[in-house]
Order: C-alpha cells, then structure tokens, then sequence
C-alpha cells in the first residue's frame, strides 16, 4: 500500500512541476516557432522581428482587455482576453502587412540576398521594441482575469488525499487547448485549401510555382497573415499563463529559433516537435528530482543534494546548446529542413 | 522663406536659452542649495520610492521654509532614478548630480548593490556625502569610504539575526531560503543562514533568483523538493520574490512565508491571487517617540509617512542639512565632517517638525543629537544601529506584531 502510494505521489510531483508546466511553454513556444518556419519557408529569410510583433499584439490585446474590463464585460471563467483576441490579431496582421510593404518588399523586388532580409528584420524588430515600450511601457503586466484554477493543487490533495498536489491552471489548459486547435487548422488549411497548396509549393520549389501561374504576392500576404495570427495566439497565451513583459518577449526569439532549426526550418511539423523538446528540455534539465528520490527510493538511499542537474538560472543556456548541437551535428533538423 | 523661418526658430531658441542660463546663475547668487535623491523611481522597487522621496522633500521644505539654514538659504532637491538594479545606469545618474547639477550632498542610494556602484564610482571619489535610506547589504560596512558614505538603515547582517529569531520564536526550526541574486539578497542571505544555523534552526536548501522572470514555477519546483514547509523569501515586492510567491501558492508548495524588508510592501499583498493571510517579515522601524512625530508631521503636510524608508529618507535628508549649519557652510567637506556629530550624542535632541530649532540651536553655536524619526543613532562606521519591527499579514494588511 505504502509503495503504491509513494508511485501514485512520485507521478504527480512529476505531472505537477515537469508534464504539465512543459507542455504548456512547449504549446507557446511550438506556435511561436511555426510562425517563424513558415516566414522562412515562404520568405526565405530569419525573421528577427518575430519576438516583437508577438509583444505588439499582445499589447493590442491587453489595452483591449482593459477597455472590456472597464466597460464591465468579462468571459466568465475564461480570461478577457480571449474576448481581446481578435482585435488584437486584427491590428498584428495589419502591422506585419504594413511593415512588408513598406520594407520587405523592397527586397523581394531587388530580389536581395537572405541576409539583408535579416538585417532589415532586425531593424524592424528594434522598431517594434521600441513603439511597444513607447506604448505600454517596459513592466510587466497580468491581464489574466477569470477563474485561475482547473484543479488547484489544494483540492487535489483534499480529494485524493495523496501528499502531493496537481494543480492546473486555467490558462495552461486553455494554452494546450488553443494550440492543439491553431495548429490543426493550420495543417488542414497547408494541406487541404487550394491556397494552403500553392503556398506549399512556392516553398518547395519558388520559380516552378511561379510557372504554373501561383500569385507571388498573395502567397506572401497569406503567409505574414498566418504568422502574425499564430504569433499574437502564442504571445496572448505566454501572457496569460506568464505574465507580459517586452523585454522577455523579446529573449523568446531564442527558444523559438532553436525549436525551429531543431525540428528543420521551412518544415511547420518540425517546429511544433522541436517545440516541445526545447520546452520539455529545459524543464526536466533544471528540476530537483530529490523529492521524487524520496518517493521512489529506499529511505537510506537519498541522497542530501536536490539532484539538480543545471540551476533555473541556467535554463536560458539550455535553447543556445540546443542550436549549437543541432548546427554541428545535424543543420537540417529532425524533418529535413533547409540549411539556415 | 523657408530660410528666415529657421533663423527665426534659432533666435528664440538661443535667447531661450540665454534667459535659462541666466536664471540659472540668478539662483545661484540667492543661495540656493541644490541636494540630489537618487532612487529607484524605475526598476523592482518602483512602488517604494515615490514615498521615500516625497520624505526627503519633506526635511527640505521644511529646511527652507523655516529660512534658518546658513541666514535663509533655501534647498531645491533634484531626483535621479537608480534603477535599483542596473548600476551603470545609476552611475550616470549620480554623476549628472554631482558634476553638472552640482549638489552639495546625496539623499540615497537605495538598493545596495548601486549604492556600492555610485559610492565607490562617483561619490567618494567627487567627495560628496552619500546618505543611503535604505540600502542594507552587510558590504557597505566595510566599503572604502573615506568618511563620505552614511546610512540611516541598518545592516541586513542585523536584520538576518532579527528574521532568524522571529522564525525560531515561532518554533519553525527548517527552512528553505531563496533570495535575490544581487548584493542584498545574499548578504541578507548568509548573514540569515548562518543567525538561523547558530540558533539551532536548519536551512535546508538556499538558491538564488533572477529579477525579471516571467515565470517563476522551475525555481519554486527545485525549492519544494527540499521538503521544508517553510520558505524565506529575500527579495523585491514587485519583482522576482512575488513570481516567487506566486508560484509557490499555484503549487501549493510550502505553509508559511517569512520575507524580508524588500518584500514589505502593500503592493505584495494587492498582486498576489491567494490567502498570504499569517506571512511574517522584518522591516526596520521602531516605536520610537519621533516615529509618531513623522507620522503627524507628513499628515499635516498631505503626505502618507507610513510605509517602507520612508522615515528613513526623511533622517536621511535632515542630517546632511544640519551637517551643513554646524559647519557655517553648504561645502561638499563640511556635510561630511559635521555629519556624525549632529547625529549622535552630545546635545539637545531634535525630532521630527523641529529641525528649525535645531538649525537655530547650531546657528547659536550649540550642539544637537538628532533622534529623527527613526532613533537615529550612528555607529562609528556611519549606519544606524538598528531597531526592527516584526510584522505579520492579517486581513490582507501587513500589521506591527513587536518591535526587536
């Protein structure tokens, strides 16, 4: 009985702080790096922008959600925000298309080389950096509102009268749920829709589209609008369950990027796998397994450590050893992508 | 056309600019003593410090008003934001101060780790007094400071015994600590770990956390599987030790909270969803007679006394001004030599709303011992000795328990 009791508790200190925190960043940061691939598959360029055009329409969210909370309007359990939403992808494919034909354009018509792209996207994303600290200012900010738990950790322990709580917040059962949502009518619109074809096939071979009559433009336009859709979701998601602050949107553009090229750049189901290994990675790496040795060992067996393998403070270094692995050993990621 | 327009623009701006100077120099010649307050009015402890400056004014205006300091000079303070965290930032703060705006003393800093920075960079180097309200890191006692660096905060090394037998009166005898990864944080730190040890007590696991996570649900996790059911916390009330919090009440991690003076703040209680209902901390302060005078006195000028350094500031102001009527002057030297003995024993003891009479009684030629708000009493290295308040939430309010 004890022994059972002790697997029961050991699998729900590990669902508690590793399955369900990681699968919720994994979800924020597979949308993110979809959003990036699919620039790259279509656009053929890095774009460095990505970070902050999700802070843009995740402050776009956030005034909206202010406004709804003052006029009194709420979503009941759910967050505001989701009411906010739209508005503020509205207002993100407004900018990304904007910001396309004022800047990328020019490029595309001079047909530049990968690298000024990036180095225009850069200066776009310090733009952006810029207008949104202008805007909201550089502090954090919670706009999550609504009921916080699914299962609190308190009542779990109350109900199952295990030692060790699971508890589920509303926001990471809402990020898992919209991910799971965006990205399979990503891949029915990518597979199915006549346009989500032709964008494939501009992919894959650009001049042999152009042959067969596909509209470059359109496809472009079709592509920044996914982006910035997926990008604002994975910013108003990260916002929910995190809390909003340009600046760490910003540091965002590094996980997302070695999900990206983890997983194979151009390639949308590369991004998601690498998604969740970068997030899963990072959370079993820097987690203190002495409580689950508690559980799970004979008494005289456990150790004084935490059996910590890297310090929280570390968890940053783990997305850059990541991309560096990824580059030396294998640069076209799990799914076969492009070579940055 | 286009050309006189922009002659035009020119002429005013450069006459605009000739009346400023002009009026700068005319300030100059009415005595007009400038003092600089350098506080973190951006960073992890922005919700603290519109409070302590507003103190400090307090004892300017006072200053002025009362038209006793060296026959009539009056004091126009200049704020400068520290940032509290990031040095170079303040650095170049207190340099403006100190070389272009020329002020004769500094009310500040206040986290520690930029308190060091702007003392051994630009203060003690310039000779300008630095009086710090709040800056507790148990280095500062022994930086070099040639005379120049005051506090009227105590150190944490104090504040770690005070927090260690708060903890062990109560019969909490383990302890997980996690604190911020900056000057105060592990100076509070060790001087807590090793007061708490010697006490009997035994700290299961100490880490340290970075400002300005989003999320702080990692560093709780390796935290909780220390098994300790107790969890100081040593940082900032709108940074990194409220994520902390946060994410330990989501969890259901640990059962009692004690924090340190960094986290005192109504603000914590305000953005934190859940019960803090039974948190305890230390927060320098006493019940003193002049803490009730402060607290009148800043009522009647339309201000809130009561809260985090605030007193402290207004000490901190108070001494460098009488420093400067016992010397006869407002020179950089003459703060820092007149300083300890306007604070400490011998003399008539001024409290709170009576710096005017304690002007008079320097300007007479006599000697004070400045009690302030907060029982100012300096030891020979120049910071307050000490008194602290024990405090525990109740009814989502921090409430006075005792005074240690």
């Amino acid at each position: 009985m004890g022994g059972f009791e002790n697997s029961l508790n050991a699998l729900v200190l590990l669902a508690n702080f590793v399955l369900v925190p990681a699968l919720a960043y994994g979800s924020q940061l597979a949308l993110g790096a979809v959003g990036v691939t699919l620039i790259f598959g279509i656009l053929r360029f890095a774009n460095f922008a990505h970070g902050d055009t999700m802070a843009f329409g995740t402050m776009v969210t956030i005034f909206c959600t202010w406004a709804l909370q003052s006029a009194g309007i709420s979503a009941g359990p759910l967050p505001t925000a989701l009411l906010a939403l739209p508005v503020g992808i509205l207002a993100t494919i407004a900018l990304v298309l904007l910001t396309d034909r004022f800047v990328f354009r020019f490029y595309r018509k001079r047909r530049s080389p990968p690298v000024i792209y990036i180095v225009a996207s850069v200066g776009v994303m310090f733009m952006l950096n810029g207008l949104v600290r202008l805007l909201i200012g550089p502090d954090d900010r919670k706009f999550t509102d609504g009921e916080r738990f699914v299962i609190s950790a308190r009542e779990f322990k109350q109900s199952t009268g295990l030692a060790e709580g699971l508890s589920i917040q509303t926001t990471q059962a809402l990020t898992i749920g919209v991910a799971i949502l965006a990205v399979a009518l990503l891949f029915w619109f990518l597979q199915k829709t006549r346009t989500g074809k032709s964008m494939r096939a501009f992919s894959d071979n650009e001049d042999l589209a152009l042959l067969c009559g596909i509209d470059p433009d359109r496809v472009v336009r079709v592509a920044w609008i996914l982006a910035a859709v997926l990008a604002v979701l994975a910013g108003v998601l990260y916002g929910l369950d995190k809390s909003f602050k340009p600046f760490i949107y910003f540091n965002l553009l590094l996980p997302f990027f070695a999900a990206a090229i983890l997983g194979g750049i151009g390639q949308p189901v590369g991004a998601i796998v690498g998604g969740y290994i970068v997030a899963f990675t990072e959370v079993t790496a820097t987690y203190a397994y002495k409580q689950l040795a508690v559980y799970l060992l004979p008494s005289g067996w456990v150790p004084d450590g935490l059996l910590q393998f890297l310090s929280t403070d570390y968890k940053f270094a783990i997305s850059f050893i990541i991309l560096v692995l990824v580059l030396l050993i294998r640069p076209t990621g799990i799914f076969r992508g492009r070579v940055l | 056309m286009q050309n006189r327009n922009l002659l035009l623009i020119l002429a005013v701006l450069i006459i605009a600019g000739a009346v400023y100077f002009m009026t700068a120099e005319q300030q100059k010649k009415d005595q007009d003593i400038k003092m600089g307050v350098i506080l973190g009015f951006t960073g992890p402890i922005e919700s603290l410090t519109p409070g302590m400056a507003d103190s400090a004014e307090l004892a300017f205006a006072e200053v002025s008003e009362s038209g006793a300091l060296l026959g009539g000079a009056k004091i126009t303070p200049l704020r400068a934001d520290s940032t509290c965290v990031d040095a170079a930032a303040a650095t170049a703060a207190a340099e403006r101060l100190i070389t272009s705006d020329n002020v004769a003393g500094i009310m500040g800093a206040d986290c520690s780790g930029v308190t060091t920075a702007v003392a051994n960079n630009v203060a003690v180097p310039n000779g300008v007094v630095m009086v710090s309200p709040s800056a507790t890191s148990p280095a500062l006692t022994t930086i070099d400071d040639k005379g120049y660096f005051f506090r009227t905060a105590p150190s944490d090394a104090r504040q770690g015994e005070v927090l260690a037998a708060v903890l062990k009166d109560r019969g909490i005898s383990e302890v997980a600590v996690t604190y911020t990864n900056n000057d105060y944080g592990k100076g509070f730190a060790d001087a807590f770990v090793a007061a708490f040890e010697a006490a009997g007590g035994s700290v299961s696991v100490t880490t340290s956390h970075e400002e300005g996570k989003g999320d702080y649900a990692a560093e709780v996790g390796a935290l909780a599987a220390s098994g300790s059911d107790t969890l100081v916390v040593l940082g900032y009330s709108d940074g990194g030790g409220r994520g902390i919090i946060q994410a330990s009440l989501d969890a259901d991690s640990f059962q009692q909270f004690a924090v340190g003076d960094g986290m005192i703040s109504q603000a914590l209680i305000d953005g934190i969803s859940g019960d803090l209902t039974g948190l305890i901390g230390t927060l320098p302060g006493s019940d003193a007679a002049g803490a009730k005078m402060f607290l009148d006195l800043a009522a009647s000028k339309g201000k809130d006394g009561d809260g985090p350094y605030r007193a402290e500031s207004y000490d901190a102001a108070a001494l460098m001004m009488l420093a400067m009527q016992a010397g006869g002057n407002a020179e950089r030297e003459t703060v820092a030599k007149n300083l300890m003995a306007v604070a400490n024993a011998p003399g008539t003891e001024i409290f709170p709303g009576e710096l005017a009479k304690g002007l008079k009684i320097l300007a007479d030629g006599g000697q004070v011992n400045y009690q302030g708000a907060t029982n100012v009493e300096l030891t020979d290295v120049g910071e307050a000795a000490g008194s602290y308040k024990e405090l525990e939430v109740k009814n989502n309010k921090f409430e006075t328990v005792s005074i240690r």
